[in-house]
């Protein structure tokens, strides 16, 4: 260890009397895996001059679950809760892209109430993601009250997702043929509750940080993308609309009745770090306008899931003294009513729906960008080929543009705003 | 644009369109793909390839699939591109050239089923680490998991159970 | 609230134990008490996120399931600084060594606590790609089951691994 030093220090000598000017070589730093600030597991290998980042490689994998190959070996329906653990901040993208594959295969449409539920929910789901992306940039910018603002918010969120769907997490809420079950009691005043407490702690994270002078400087200027590259990287989402191009899946391709709500595109010029934030603070406001049109139309009752028996799923959930499971009449038909009906429940719950031969791709418009199932059947009741387009997966492509040239502590700021989510990027 | 004149548009050049629940899907060969994707950019304004993905039918003759999913700004449509690949000859040219967003899909691609994108800038496996053995996502491969042991039972890994 | 104490749950030892115990002459001293105590005061977790049980253990760690009540809402990103790591979120095969590092980064005394099933045992995963528990990787301490487990479950295994170095020290 002191011979290396020594011939160093000799080295550093003859080269300063030698030439007159200090030697320059760069570093390749290792970023990752497991580090506090790049938004899970993703390595970077940062080639850098000082604090300045020359090249950035991003390599992921390290949250690879095979989620693709191992809804090959499930039923239709199990898939559902495979492919909700894929992107895990926005559950109920994941499912509502699925089961609009298996139900543009089928040639079904969920009823009208059960579209309103998925969009009600969808749209919660993308203003806790949201407050996610808030909580974590901030805390890896430094602005660590920001972080317990975001999940407190989100607390409120979970509680009606726990109390909808019963989980606050991967809920597999979104069946194909419509949605698990209805609204409970008083559901639809929580929302509204909700509602009316949301518009001012939105108040508060804009009064906290927009006019910030320490935000504003992390930020503005940071990790540029312009509208060009970011369109030849493939980059979708906030990151895209930040940088100009109005291009909002919900928008162009509407799906399960997103033309018949009002909202706007939010898009902004710059195409920096801090167009990114206003962006997604401004689409939680959007968020928050979709969900009361959503609850004004809950007010008529509906049925949740499609009539036909060969496709839905035959439970009837109610919310009993030990959590959600089978309403006391539905266990009375099928266990002494009627033998049909039992060896129906059994083949639906076992064997599952069989989905016609083909293949679609269906887009939907998540937190993060435009993500797309691809889904090929070869008419049998497991899932032949599911691919998951996941909006992070392209979006990380543009991260080596967004950061070179800027300094090391501008990485995590550019990576904040492009907000990956591992487990979407590697499935 | 409507459908129906998408496809038709499509159809004069590349004769094998299919149009099934509102998607267009043409099927192209190995040699023209590249020409393909440069006349379907400059004529219908498909310039943004959203993923790029492959599917194994072992047993049929081609085996693999190529699919390429393309959109267009411009006019908002989608078509669909495959290109069959047999099973010894599992080899395609890259699209990175036009397509950049295409490099993470195709070293993807290639590090789940092994098809060899050539002119690819960098292809190595991306998910998966490097050196794995095997091209995981193939249906002859297995979906692997371990032979849990318990109190004397043997619970095979989920492809050997029964339901 | 009242708390409903189980005999020999202050200890962690049943009155039978205790009495072999002064047989043997093994009684834990004061000293190794009131090290045993600091140690489970203050325990720092590194921060080991991986997936989904991620957002649940922050969620733990934010307002409204407070883990700085037990002097733990300061997760070090360090490993030589911190002495428990709570796996949160399914271990892939590539990740797996460097959990490994991670692991033997942190000085002694470490505590793992795993946290979901992916980590315990697989999970719904049983596949290729996921290490079907960690502790075929690192020896687990607690394993809190659930997918993902709600905080009050990950809060739950904590305290349980709190009385584990309360009452038994920490086995080397």
């Amino acid at each position: 260890m002191s011979v290396d030093r020594q011939s160093a220090a000799a080295e550093v000598t003859q080269d300063s009397g030698a030439a007159g000017e200090l030697r320059r070589e760069t570093m390749i730093i290792n970023m990752g895996p497991q580090h506090p600030s790049t938004h899970g597991v993703l390595r970077l290998l940062l080639e850098l001059d000082g604090e300045t980042v020359l090249s950035c490689t991003p390599i992921i994998g390290y949250l690879h679950t095979g989620i693709e190959k191992n809804i090959e070996y499930r039923t239709w329906q199990q898939g559902v809760t495979f492919v909700t653990r894929a992107d895990y901040l926005s559950s109920f993208f994941n499912e509502l892209g699925y089961c609009l594959a298996a139900e543009k295969l089928l040639g079904v449409q969920a009823p009208p109430r059960a579209q309103v539920l998925r969009v009600l929910f969808c749209e919660m789901n993308r203003i806790a993601s949201h407050l996610v992306w808030l909580a974590t940039s901030g805390l890896e910018l430094g602005a660590v009250s920001v972080m317990l603002y975001g999940f407190r918010e989100r607390e409120t969120i979970l509680d009606i997702f726990e109390a909808a769907t019963g989980l606050r997490m991967n809920h597999a809420y979104i069946r194909i043929g419509g949605v698990l079950m209805d609204l409970h009691e008083g559901g639809v005043d929580r929302i509204e509750d909700f509602l009316g407490v949301m518009p001012g702690r939105i108040a508060e994270y804009e009064s906290l940080l927009s006019g910030n002078p320490i935000w504003i400087a992390r930020n503005r200027g940071v990790g540029p993308l312009p509208a060009a590259d970011a369109l030849r990287l493939g980059v979708t989402g906030p990151t895209l609309r930040a940088s100009g191009v109005a291009r909002d899946v919900r928008r162009d391709e509407p799906y399960s009745g997103y033309d018949t709500y009002e909202f706007d595109v939010i898009t902004r010029e710059e195409g920096d770090c801090y167009a990114r934030f206003e962006v997604r603070i401004e689409e939680m406001k959007q968020s928050l306008a979709i969900v009361e049109q959503c609850v004004d139309r809950l007010r008529k009752p509906g049925p949740v899931m499609i009539e036909d028996p060969k496709v839905r799923w035959p439970a009837q959930l109610e919310v009993g003294p030990d959590g959600i499971g089978n309403s006391q009449a539905y266990v009375t038909h099928i266990m002494e009513e009627s033998m049909e009906a039992l060896i129906h429940h059994f083949k639906m719950v076992t064997e599952g729906v069989s989905v016609p031969s083909g293949e679609v791709y269906v887009p939907v418009e998540s937190p993060r960008g435009e993500l797309g199932m691809y889904v090929v059947s070869d008419g049998t009741n497991r899932p032949y080929r599911v691919k998951i387009r996941d909006p992070s997966f392209v979006n990380l492509q543009a991260v080596p543009q967004m950061v070179r040239g800027g300094l090391v502590a501008d990485t995590i700021a550019a990576i904040a705003s492009v907000d990956p989510v591992m487990g979407g990027v590697d499935r | 644009m409507t459908l129906a004149e998408l496809a038709d548009r499509v159809r004069t050049r590349y004769p094998d369109v299919a149009v099934a629940r509102d998607e267009v899907t043409v099927v192209v060969g190995r040699e023209e793909l590249l020409e393909a994707l440069g006349a379907l950019r400059l004529e219908l304004g498909l310039d943004s390839m959203v993923s790029v993905t492959a599917t194994d039918w072992p047993g049929r003759d081609p085996r693999f699939w190529v699919a390429y999913e393309l959109y267009s700004n411009e006019h908002r449509h989608r078509l669909r591109v495959k290109v069959g690949l047999s099973e010894d000859d599992a080899r395609i040219p890259s699209v990175t050239a036009a397509f950049p967003t295409a490099d993470w899909h195709e070293r993807e691609t290639y590090d789940f089923y092994g098809i060899v994108f050539e002119g690819h800038p960098d292809l190595r496996r991306i998910l998966l680490p490097e050196d794995w053995e095997g091209w995981p996502l193939r249906k002859t491969e297995e979906l692997g998991g371990v032979n849990t042991r318990f109190h004397g039972a043997f619970i095979p890994p989920v492809d050997r159970r029964s339901t | 609230m009242p708390v409903e104490r189980l005999e020999g749950f202050q200890t962690g030892r049943t009155t039978q134990e205790d009495e072999q115990e002064l047989k043997r002459g093994l009684l834990l001293t004061t000293v190794e008490r009131a090290v045993n105590w600091a140690r489970k005061q203050s325990m720092w977790p590194v921060t080991f996120g991986l997936a989904c049980c991620a957002i649940e253990m922050m969620a733990t760690g934010a307002g409204d399931y407070d883990l700085s009540r037990w002097g733990m809402e300061l997760f070090r990103a360090s490993p030589r600084q911190a002495d428990l790591m709570i796996v949160a979120g399914r271990v892939s095969q590539k990740m797996a060594p460097v959990l490994r590092t991670v692991y033997d980064q942190m000085p002694e005394p470490k505590w793992v606590i795993s946290m979901g099933v992916c980590v315990s045992a697989g999970g719904m995963f049983t596949n290729y790609a996921i290490v079907q528990g960690v502790d075929t990787i690192v020896p687990v301490d607690i394993y809190v089951p659930g997918c993902p487990p709600k905080p009050e479950m990950l809060m739950y295994g904590i305290l349980r691994l709190h009385e584990k170095v309360r009452t038994q020290g920490h086995i080397t």
